[in-house]
C-alpha cells in the first residue's frame, strides 16, 4: 500500500512541502527463502519523526538495516536525501537496542569515534565530544568505561555518539526497551528535547505503542511477519514540545491509541498464533 | 573462615608434608636415592641462589621464554586475526592447521636442534610452536566473536577497514589473548625447558638434565623447585600486566554479561 506523506503543520516554517529525506520504494527483504518484509513503501520527510510499530518478528529491524545500508534489499530501492543507499551509510545516526559502545574505550573516546573516523583534528573532536557529553547530562563521566556506567548512562553516550556527526537521518531500533520505565520516560523526554533543537528525519522502531504516539509525528503499523508490509499510517497531531509522561493523559492521545491499537491488535494476535 | 585461619591451615599443611617427608628420611623409611631429604634440597637451592653463575642459567631460560612468548604471540595474533576475518582463507587452511596442531611438539625438538643448533634459537622455536596455537585460536575466536552490533555501529560511524582493525578487531582479540596469557606463558616455559633438557649447554632445563645424568636426585628436585618459583614469579608479573592492560574490563568476579 502506498502512503502519502502527511506532515503536521506545527513543524516547518517554510510554506512549501518539506523534501523527502528517506524514500523506501517497493522494498522486499528476504533471507534465503524467508521473506521478512514485502513491498514496503515509505517516505520520511526532512524533520519528520516516524514511528513504526508492529508485532514481534515482523521484520521491523530489517527495514532500518536496509536504510542504514547494513542489509541489501532483495528488490526495490532505498534512498537518503535523493541518493540511493549502496553499502553502509555514514550520514546517518543509528541508536541500537543493544549496547553498541566499544567496551575498551571511555565514554569520551566512544563519542569521539564518529569525528575521528571522519578525520576531525584531535583537539576539535575532543572539544565537540565534551560538549555532547555535557548535553546528554554526562559531564564528569567522560573517563568512565561503559561497564562503569548504568544502562541509562550508556544509552546517553550512544545518543551523543550517534548525534555528534550531525546525521541527516536518525534510525532507532527500540532504543529504550531495555531500560526501566522511569529511565525510559526520562530518556524519551531528553531525546525529544535534543531532536527539537535540531530537527532531523527520524525513523524509530518500537513495539511500544505509547512510545510511538508520544514521540512520533506519524505512526505506521506493520503486518505480522513473514511477508510483512505496511497496513496503516496515522498522523499524530499532538502539539509539541511534548512531555512523554503527561501526554498519555491527553484525551487526543487516548483516541489515537484506540484507533491505532484496533489496527495493530489483529496483527499482534496473528503473530502469536504463528509463534505459539 | 577468615583469611588468617586459611593461611594458618596452608602453613600447617606445608609443615606436615615437608616435616613428614624429612622425618621419613631420618627414620630410614624413605630412600634418599629416590626422594632426597627436603633439607638437602633446600641447601642445594640456597647454594644455587647465592652462586652468581646460577643466574646465567636463569637468564638464558628467561630469554628463551620471553622470546618464544613474544614471537609466538605476535605470529599467533597476526594469523588469528587474518583467518578470523577471512572465512575463505580459514576454510582452505583449516586442515593444515589442525594437522600441525596435532603434532606433539616435543618430537619437533630434535628437528629444531638439527636446524638451529644447540643454542638459544632451537629452544625459542619450540616455545613458539607451543605458544603460537594458543594465541592463534584465541585471537581467531576473539575476532569472530566481535559483537555484530558494535561492528555495525563502528561502520555506520564511518570506520574503514583499517580503523575497524585497530579500534574493533584488535582490542576484541586482545581481551581473549590476555585471558589466555597465563596458559601461553606456561607453555613458553615448557618449550624452553624441554628444549634445554633435550640438548643444551646452559639453562634451568640443562641443570636438571645434568643432575639427572649424575643420579643426583637432590639436584633434580631443587631444579624442579626453582622452576616452580620461576613460573610463579612470571605469573605474578602477568597479574600486574593484565590489570594494567585491560582496565576497561569488569573484574572477572563481576558479571560479564553485556
Amino acid at each position: 500500500m502506498a502512503l502519502a506523506v502527511v506532515k503536521s503543520a506545527t513543524t516547518m516554517m517554510s510554506p512549501d512541502k518539506p523534501r523527502p529525506m528517506v524514500s523506501i520504494d517497493s522494498v522486499t527483504m528476504s533471507f534465503g527463502t524467508f521473506i521478512a518484509v514485502q513491498n514496503v513503501n515509505l517516505t520520511v520527510a526532512d524533520g519528520e519523526f516516524l514511528a513504526i510499530v508492529g508485532p514481534t518478528g515482523c521484520g521491523k529491524s530489517t527495514i532500518l538495516n536496509a536504510i542504514a545500508g547494513l542489509l541489501k534489499p532483495a528488490s526495490g530501492t532505498v534512498s537518503i536525501d535523493g541518493a540511493p543507499v549502496d553499502g553502509v551509510q555514514n550520514n546517518i545516526g543509528y541508536l541500537f537496542q543493544q549496547d553498541a559502545l566499544l567496551p575498551w574505550k571511555t565514554a569520551l573516546e566512544n563519542v569521539e569515534l564518529g569525528p575521528m573516523f571522519k578525520g576531525t583534528g584531535a583537539n576539535e573532536r575532543r572539544e565537540q565530544s565534551m560538549k555532547w557529553l555535557a548535553k546528554v547530562g554526562l559531564k564528569g563521566f567522560e573517563q568512565r568505561y561503559p561497564h562503569q556506567l548504568s544502562g541509562g548512562q550508556r544509552k546517553r553516550v550512544q545518543m551523543a555518539q550517534a548525534l555528534i556527526t550531525g546525521p541527516k537521518v536518525i534510525l532507532m531500533d527500540e532504543p529504550f526497551s531495555a531500560l526501566d520505565i522511569h529511565t525510559r520516560h526520562l530518556m524519551q523526554n531528553e531525546l525529544l528535547a535534543l531532536w527539537q533543537e535540531e530537527r532531523r528525519a527520524v525513523v524509530m522502531i518500537t513495539h511500544d505503542l505509547e512510545e510511538a504516539i508520544a514521540l512520533g509525528d506519524r505512526v505506521v503499523v506493520l503486518a505480522a511477519g513473514p511477508c510483512s508490509h505496511v497496513i496503516d499510517s496515522f498522523p499524530v497531531d499532538l502539539a509539541r514540545p511534548r512531555d512523554v509522561s503527561e501526554i498519555k493523559l491527553d484525551p487526543r492521545f487516548m483516541d489515537l491509541y484506540r484507533n491505532i491499537w484496533s489496527s495493530l491488535r489483529g496483527e499482534v494476535e496473528k503473530s502469536y498464533e504463528r509463534h505459539d | 573462615m577468615n583469611a588468617m585461619t586459611e593461611r594458618m591451615i596452608q602453613l600447617g599443611l606445608l609443615v606436615v608434608i615437608v616435616g613428614g617427608w624429612q622425618l621419613g628420611v631420618e627414620a630410614g623409611v624413605i630412600d634418599v636415592f629416590f626422594f632426597p631429604a627436603p633439607f638437602d634440597i633446600m641447601k642445594q637451592i640456597v647454594a644455587w641462589i647465592i652462586d652468581p653463575g646460577f643466574y646465567r642459567h636463569v637468564s638464558i631460560t628467561l630469554t628463551e621464554t620471553v622470546l618464544g612468548y613474544v614471537i609466538g604471540t605476535a605470529l599467533g595474533v597476526a594469523a588469528g586475526v587474518w583467518l578470523g576475518l577471512s572465512r575463505g582463507a580459514y576454510r582452505i587452511l583449516d586442515p593444515f592447521i589442525k594437522a600441525l596442531n596435532a603434532i606433539p611438539r616435543v618430537v619437533l625438538a630434535p628437528i629444531f636442534v638439527l636446524w638451529l643448533g644447540l643454542g638459544l634459537w632451537s629452544k625459542v622455536a619450540l616455545s613458539v610452536t607451543l605458544v603460537f596455537f594458543i594465541t592463534f585460536f584465541n585471537a581467531m575466536q576473539g575476532v569472530r566473536e566481535v559483537n555484530p552490533v558494535v561492528l555495525a555501529n563502528a561502520r555506520i560511524l564511518g570506520a574503514k577497514r583499517s580503523s575497524l582493525l585497530t579500534h574493533v578487531y584488535f582490542p576484541a582479540a586482545a581481551s581473549w589473548i590476555l585471558s589466555s596469557l597465563r596458559t601461553s606463558v606456561g607453555f613458553a616455559v615448557v618449550g624452553a625447558i624441554i628444549g634445554e633438557y633435550l640438548g643444551a649447554s646452559a639453562g634451568l632445563g640443562y641443570l636438571i638434565a645434568q643432575a639427572e645424568g649424575n643420579f643426583d636426585a637432590v639436584g633434580v628436585f631443587a631444579g624442579i623447585m626453582i622452576l616452580a618459583m620461576f613460573v610463579l614469579i612470571i605469573d605474578r608479573i602477568l597479574d600486574i600486566a593484565e590489570a594494567r592492560l585491560i582496565k576497561w574490563s569488569p573484574h572477572s568476579t563481576e558479571s560479564r554479561a553485556t
